[in-house]
Formats: structure tokens, sequence, C-alpha cells
């Protein structure tokens, strides 16, 4: 598990010194030193037992959903297994159930995501400008949400919503459409709001950390002359501050519709994707574990892969667009 | 971020402390227990300690023959099932005795995932046994598991709820009636609504109570299986669901009630009858001594006023693994943890009711379960979920057209049956 802090500082220095490499290259190919060599082949021999190691573990895997997917394969009747070409995948893409699917995946994805994004950003020009002895403690304060483990939070929430054992109708009674015999889990929009605010809670430090790196790396002098220029707090924010950190904004736009695209854990603790809360990963997981349909969940996860190198393959794109935008054209 | 080289050298000393740690694990994990006693391993499932109990009593009985020790399945019936399947399917050769779920017989069975039940092992545990278990340790015409507890729905009911009502609870009731007595008296309903086995429970003990099944011809093969889901029966089975669920009878927490969420609901002032495993009745003892007097009991209500009811089934079964190592070992043992002393001290101690019927007549049992008679009428009367080895698509579809309760209307038989079929034939998913 990687170091959020670590990771966001990373992916923000990443970001940030790419535009001057663009800009080096674009300046015409140098001819690479003795010492540049060395330092590829040395990078090369650094990261090629973890890049080995995970062809294993992530090449072998994908290469054999991808083989059983073509069959229609049941764990319980392995003697039964039969070749049926992209069949499974047609009687994927024309079920209603995965089209359903797809929509709450996308729907979950999408609000969360642009909630994290202005909670996020808003934890983070706190973060940035508080005063340095209490930037630690805060961070940290920040950070406990993403640190406590997915099914732990997950069941937080549950039991705190749960008519049963709940406390949130107890203490919410006095708002409209909340009383004593609100269930929350007992259908689609109600289920889908606890699943999607305890999705937001836990990983909105994540989304924030990546943006206090890429507030970091505006430069002070830019706000400093924008300020002298008697430009306004908006001002400041909209055209100078949220330009320059528009590479933190995508990469952390990035990971976390990636992560919410694949969402599991809450759903599968809280409604186990019963009464249309089921994401596409419990359709995989429902397929290939609880079924045994080996073949068929093989393809719901191969489409499933698919969807998220499509949102990479986007987000990749536009993430490129702006860096040479930002380049000072080529 | 600095790579200063004291930096560097920590994780290397790091990994050779974790690479010597798992080694020693290694090699102590294979040189444990060398001492030529073939070990073997129960897979159970959660309960009060009370297999562990049995394995330990078992071992001392085996006098160095065989060890048992126990291995802990997850909680959930279909977790159990989804771990066993894939443990078996791989073959693993520590299945040696497995704690199974009635419904998951047929399925581990089939692909012959379990090692053939000795005659003389069916002999000693199948005789003086509730008919229902029988049923369940049975897949084509053969013994494929040991019986060891089988457990069955009661109808519990609040004695202050029925005299209100003027419900005479010496004579078996129907559905219709408990639906009336919660209406006149403003109370509601035990009944699982929740979206998951409890469903499957109750849609099929609605169905077999008018003689219905939900499987015609059990054991017949994907193209074959004939179900009797749209039948007027099912729309008989429909309209209680369906009702409970529309005229909130099950409470308001109904779309999310499992067995305890019932039991929290019985033991509130809104309780009045519930249907549910005897294991409510330790529990209640424990948790609201002052209910006690309260509490009756009876068997589960009727569809039909001329008809007995066919109570749910359940209970566990001992399978051995096919790939076991020593199955005729494995065996031996199962004898042993299913004797009538083993299974009656189950019962008294951790509430699951025996197989056997002798067990019913332990001293100990009668004294914690003043109900013991009624339970095996009801195992007696009972009837199993459908046996198909293709039980978790039958079971998950149903849970998913009959849940929440309000919903369901008169067309769910007929589009659950035609659900269940494009599954089966692979044009749907689940």
């Amino acid at each position: 598990v990687t170091d959020p802090v670590q990771e966001a500082d990373r992916v923000a220095t990443d970001t940030t010194t790419r535009p001057g490499e663009v800009a080096r290259r674009s300046a015409g190919k140098p001819v690479k030193s003795e010492r540049a060599k060395a330092e590829t082949r040395l990078g090369w021999w650094l990261a090629g037992p973890a890049f080995v190691i995970m062809l294993l573990v992530t090449v072998y895997p994908i290469l054999q959903a991808l083989f059983d997917s073509l069959f229609s394969f049941r764990l319980t009747a392995p003697g039964d297994r039969e070749f049926v070409g992209l069949g499974n995948y047609g009687v994927i893409l024309t079920d209603p159930v995965f089209w359903y699917d797809l929509g709450i995946t996308v729907l979950i994805t999408i609000i969360t995501v642009a909630v994290e994004l202005v909670l996020g950003f808003a934890l983070a020009l706190v973060m940035n400008s508080a005063i340095k002895n209490l930037r630690g403690p805060l961070r940290t304060a920040i950070l406990v949400p993403y640190g406590t483990i997915t099914v732990v939070s997950a069941f937080a929430w549950f039991y705190a919503f749960d008519i049963n054992t709940g406390y949130i109708n107890n203490w919410f009674a006095w708002l409209p459409g909340i009383s004593q015999d609100t269930a929350w889990f007992g259908s689609t929009a109600p289920a889908l709001f606890v699943i999607i605010i305890s999705e937001i809670w836990k990983t909105t430090p994540f989304i924030s950390l990546l943006l206090l790196a890429g507030l970091a790396q505006v430069p002070g002098e830019l706000t400093e002359a924008a300020k002298v220029d008697g430009a306004t707090w908006w001002e400041r924010m909209s055209k100078v501050i949220l330009p320059n950190m528009k590479a933190a904004i995508m990469v952390a736009v990035l990971f976390r519709a990636l992560d919410a695209f694949r969402i599991f854990d809450n759903i599968f603790i809280m409604t186990n994707g019963a009464y249309g809360t089921e994401t596409l990963s419990l359709l995989a997981y429902r397929t290939s574990i609880g079924r045994l349909e080996i073949g068929m969940g093989s393809a719901v996860s191969v489409v499933l892969f698919l969807c998220v190198i499509l949102i990479s393959f986007i987000a990749i794109k536009g993430f490129r667009v702006d860096l040479a935008g930002r380049g000072g054209g080529r | 971020m600095s790579d200063h080289p004291v930096g560097r050298s920590r994780p290397k000393a790091l990994v050779g402390v974790v690479v010597a740690a798992l080694a020693a694990g290694v090699i102590s994990g294979c040189a444990g227990d060398n001492t030529g006693t073939p070990r073997l391993t129960w897979y159970i499932n959660p309960d009060d300690g009370g297999q562990a109990t049995i394995a330990q009593r078992c071992t001392e009985v085996a006098n160095g023959k065989y060890t048992i020790n126990t291995a802990l399945l997850p909680r959930d019936a279909s977790a159990q099932r989804e771990q066993l399947a894939r443990r078996l399917a791989a073959g693993d050769k520590s299945m040696d005795i497995m704690s199974l779920d009635p419904p998951f017989v047929p399925e581990l069975a089939e692909p012959g995932f379990l090692a053939p039940v000795p005659q003389p092992v069916i002999d000693a545990t199948t005789s003086d046994v509730v008919d229902g278990a029988i049923a369940a340790a049975t897949w084509k015409d053969t013994v494929v598991a040991v019986p060891f507890w089988a457990n069955t729905q009661l109808l519990w009911y609040r004695k202050s709820v029925a005299q209100e009502a003027g419900l005479d609870m010496t004579q078996p009731v129907t559905w219709d009636q408990i639906m009336d007595v919660a209406r006149s008296t403003d109370t509601e309903l035990g009944v699982q609504g929740v979206r998951s086995e409890s469903m499957t429970v109750w849609v099929n003990a609605l169905y077999e109570s008018q003689g219905q099944s939900i499987i015609e011809n059990p054991g017949a093969s994907k193209d074959e299986v004939r179900l009797g889901l749209d039948s007027p029966a099912g729309a008989e089975a429909a309209r209680v669901i369906g009702t409970i669920g529309r005229e909130g009878l099950g409470g308001p927490g109904l779309s999310t009630a499992n067995e305890n969420a019932s039991m929290a609901l019985f033991q509130s002032d809104r309780g009045s009858f519930m249907v549910n495993w005897p294991f409510v009745w330790p529990a209640t003892q424990e948790s609201q001594p002052e209910l006690i007097e309260d509490i009756g009991w009876a068997i589960y209500p009727r569809m039909q006023a001329d008809r007995e009811s066919a109570p749910p089934i359940g209970g566990i079964l001992l399978g051995v693994g096919a790939h076991s190592e020593h199955p005729d070992l494995a065996y031996e043992a199962v004898t042993c943890i299913v004797s009538v002393e083993n299974q009656a001290y189950y019962f008294s101690s951790n509430g699951n009711p025996p197989a056997k019927k002798a067990a019913f007549d332990d001293p100990a049992v009668r004294e914690k379960f003043p109900m013991a008679d009624v339970i095996r009428a009801s195992l007696d009367q009972s009837a199993p979920r459908p046996q198909t080895q293709y039980y978790n698509e039958v079971s998950t579809a149903i849970q998913q057209n009959w849940t929440p309760a309000e919903a369901v209307t008169a067309q769910t038989p007929k589009e659950t049956q035609e659900f269940i079929s494009a599954v089966l034939r692979g044009e749907r998913l689940l």
C-alpha cells in the first residue's frame, strides 16, 4: 500500500516537471550521454524485478480471464465446458442487468468524484493556509477516514443507518422524510445515498492530498503578483491558481474515477447489491464467485476491465492535451 | 524522498528479517505433527463452540487413531458454499469433514466432490433420523452426506396478543389468521423479508405447504428442469407475501429483516407472531427473560386450513471431501460426531436440534427446550428446499424477484419462472 502523502507528492512532482521536459524534447533530440545511458540501465535493473512480478500477477490472470471468457464453464461441472466464442459477451451486452449495473456504477462514479473534488479542494485550501505548526495534526486528522479499512468503515456506516441498530433515524427524525421507520437499505435511492456519502467520507482525504500537492506547486510569486495587480480572491483562484494546478486536478480525478468505478466493499457490506444497488464489480463477483460460472464471470470482468481502460484512456488523452497547451505551444 | 545510504540499507535488513520469518514458518509448518497420527480437518460453520467440543470429544474417543482439528468457515451460508465449492473444485486435500447446509449438497454431490458414504456408515447414521434430514442427505437416490443436526422453523407467538385477538392456539392456524390478528391488534409479524436465503426459505415453505414443489423433477439437467413456480400455489404464496409487504404487517424494516431482526421485532411491544428457528428461545431467555412467560410456540402456519403445513428444514449435514487423504478415518470420525449423545449435547448447549429422534428424549434437552416435541413433529412434517445442482441460481432468482415483499404481485411467480429458465439456458445474467 502506498503512502498517500508520498503518492500525492510524487504525482505532483511528476506532473509539474513534465511541462519542462516537453519543452526540452520539442527543442530537438539531444544525443544521449554515457551517463544517461547508465542511468537508464540502472533504472531497468531497479524496476525490472518489480516489473516482472507485475507481469506475473496481473498479466497472467488477465490473459486467463480472457481465455475463460470464451467458454461456457461452470466450476461444479468441469466436464460440460464448451467453447462459445463471444457468446458470453453477447449475453452480457444484451442483458438489462448489465446496463442497469453499468448505469449505477457510472452514477456513483460521477457523483462521488464531483463532490469529492469540491470538498477535497476546500480541505486542501484549509491545509495549505493553516499555520505551520498546525499543518501536521491537521493533515493527520483529515487523513483518518482514508486510513480506515473500507470494510470497517462500511460496517460503521451500515450500523449507523440500519433500521434496527442505527442511531441516524433517532438523531435526524426531525428532518422531513426521515422517521424512526426509515429503512435506508430497503430501496434504491436511500441505499445509494448512504453508499455514496460513506464513499465520499472515506476517500475525500485522498483527493484533497493530491490537490494539496498541486496547490503547493503553484508559484507564490504568481499569486502575489496578481494580488498586487488588484485581482480579487475569486480572480486569483480561477485565473491563476486553478489553471496552474490543472494537471494535479486531472490526476486526482483520474485516480479517483478509476477507484470509484470499481467500488465493491461498501455495497457488498451494506446491501450486497440488493434493491438496485448492484455495480459491475458486484456483478462480476456474483457471477464468477457466487454462481461459479467461470466463463460468464470472466466475461463480465473483462468488460469491467475494458471500461477501466477506457476511462484511463480518456483521462490521459485529456491530460496530454493540457500539458501540450501549457508547454507554450510547439 | 532523499536516497542517503542509511535509508537504503534499512529496507534490506527488513526484507532479510521477513524472509527468515517466512522460511521459519514454512519449515515449522511442514515439520508440524510428525507423530504419525492422521490429522483430520473439519470445516465447521460458526456456532457457540459446540462443534469444537465435539471434535475434542471424538479425538479422545479415537484414542490416537486420528485427531480432529476444526477450521472455521464464514458466517454467511452462501459464503460457506463459495469457499467449500472452490476448495473442492481445486482438489484441496484438507477437506476431510465438512459441515454442509442442506441445499448445497446436490451441487457438491453432482460433480463427485463428496466421497461415497460406506454402507455401514449409512446404516448407522440414518436410522431413527427425522425424514426431512434423510431427504436432504440424499441425492439421486443415494445417501451422499450424513445428517448431523436438523433445524426447523416454528410459529412463535405472544400469548397476550393471541388471547386479545381470541385466536385458539391449540389448533393449527393459517397465514390468513395471523395476518388478521396483526391487523386487528395493530401489531407486526416477524418474518424474514431481506434479500437472502431466508427469503427462499419462506417462499418454499408457502409452496410446499400447498403440496407444490418449486422444482418438480429434482436432479434434472439444465434443459429438463420443470419449475412449479407459475402455479395456483404460486398465486397464493405471492398473495400472502405481497399483502404482508404492502399492508406493512411485517413492520417497517421488513425489506432488510433477517432472523435476528425478526426476533428483535417479536421481542418489542409490536411483536405478535413470528416464524423463526429455535435459536430464538435461548436467545430470548438470555436477553429478555421477562418475556419468556408470554411466549408460546406451535407448528408453522398453514396455507390452507385443511392441509398440514410443510415447515422449512435446515440444519447441517456432514460430508467427506473426495480428495481427502483419509476418507475411512473421516467417516469413522463422522460416525462419532453424529452419535446420539453428541447430538443431544449440541442441542442443549448450542440450541441446534438433533437429526436423530432419540436425542430429543435426553433429559437435558427436555429441560432446556420445552418445545422439543413440537420441533420433532415439525421436522417430520417439513419439506426441503428445491433439490438441484443449480440451487444457487434458483434461490438467487427467487430472492431477487420476491423482494421487497411489497412489490410481490400475482405476476411474480410467472416472472420468476421465466427468469430462472432463461438464466439456466445461459441467456440471462443473474
